[in-house]
């Protein structure tokens, strides 16, 4: 085992800030990426399916009138 | 058994062939991930040289891999979507921009990070680290010129003209440690040396860089998909798909 305890690991031996503030951004990237492209497939298909409900509502009107 | 691999070139068919496989790609990255992370910080053992500081290897030189790789591809759709005029190559070639813009940034970050420590500075103007810079223009470029022009196909074309001339930068980037005198260490794997490395940080950084093959490709994937429903959104099989869901 490289580490003797959680503050050993935390600590880097020394170069903390440098080795976690590598590690920390990249997890925000993806996380932030993942966010992203599933809020923008999730607007799609709300935009879509809201043009759809509205052309079977034309439809709909059109065959009753 | 003949395959017919033109029905995939279809952006319909695409659609659903992506959407099986994006599970695959999305938990291969997971488990490699957490694979790649445990042996960089619990097996590889301290850098006799950097102490620690190294560790950021495990992540630095996926990025900077990825950086690279993801542009020739995107290139190469690019080129394959105005050569053929094949719909799909292009969108692709759209899709893959942002995770390779994100990956150059990453490597430019992490580099600096690495750089404070180690050379006493975070950004120096030496030829590897400013080709990458140019790189990272070279993503915002195509992704702006593509968002600034309203028909799709239009700036499918422009995009990749910018994408095409670029790639030159790529080689540039990869033998700049050999061609001039550089701050930035050679190559960490050479196809013709055996590894300066010990074995299991070798193995770490490898096992990242598939995680990170596996995550670009779920998110080109996904990214793809995205981009075929909002070009694709008056035709048929769209609204099709809507009414099923």
């Amino acid at each position: 085992m490289i580490w003797t305890s959680l503050s050993d690991f935390l600590d880097m031996g020394g170069y903390g800030f440098y080795v976690w503030g590598s590690y920390l951004v990249f997890l925000i990237c993806i996380a932030g990426e993942i966010i992203l492209v599933s809020n923008r497939k999730r607007t799609l298909l709300k935009h879509l399916s809201l043009i759809h409900q509205s052309t079977k509502q034309e439809k709909r009107n059109e065959t009753s009138s | 058994m003949a395959i017919n691999w033109f029905k995939y070139s279809s952006p319909a068919s695409f659609y659903f062939l992506a959407g099986k496989m994006i599970p695959f790609f999305s938990i291969a990255a997971v488990i490699l991930c957490l694979a790649g992370l445990y042996i960089g910080f619990f097996v590889a053992p301290t850098d006799f040289q950097q102490g620690e500081a190294y560790r950021i290897i495990f992540i630095h030189v996926p990025a900077a891999w990825m950086s690279m790789f993801l542009y020739v591809v995107m290139a190469m759709w690019s080129g394959i979507g105005l050569a053929f005029n094949t719909r799909l190559s292009s969108m692709v070639a759209t899709a893959i921009a942002p995770t390779g813009a994100m990956f150059t940034f990453l490597a430019l970050w992490t580099g600096a990070l690495w750089g404070k420590p180690m050379w006493g500075t975070w950004w120096v103007w030496d030829a590897r680290l400013t080709s990458e810079l140019i790189l990272l223009f070279l993503y915002i470029g195509f992704m702006s010129l593509q968002a600034a022009i309203d028909d799709p196909r239009r700036a499918d074309k422009a995009g990749a003209m910018i994408a095409l001339v670029g790639v030159v930068n790529v080689p540039i980037i990869y033998f700049s440690v050999k061609w001039w005198n550089t701050l930035h260490q050679g190559a960490s794997v050479s196809l013709t040396q055996s590894p300066k490395m010990a074995t299991t940080m070798l193995t770490g950084m490898l096992i990242m860089s598939l995680a990170c093959w596996m995550y670009a490709i779920a998110m080109v994937l996904i990214r793809t998909r995205a981009v075929i429903l909002e070009r694709e959104r008056h035709t048929a099989w769209v609204g099709e798909l809507q009414g099923a869901a």
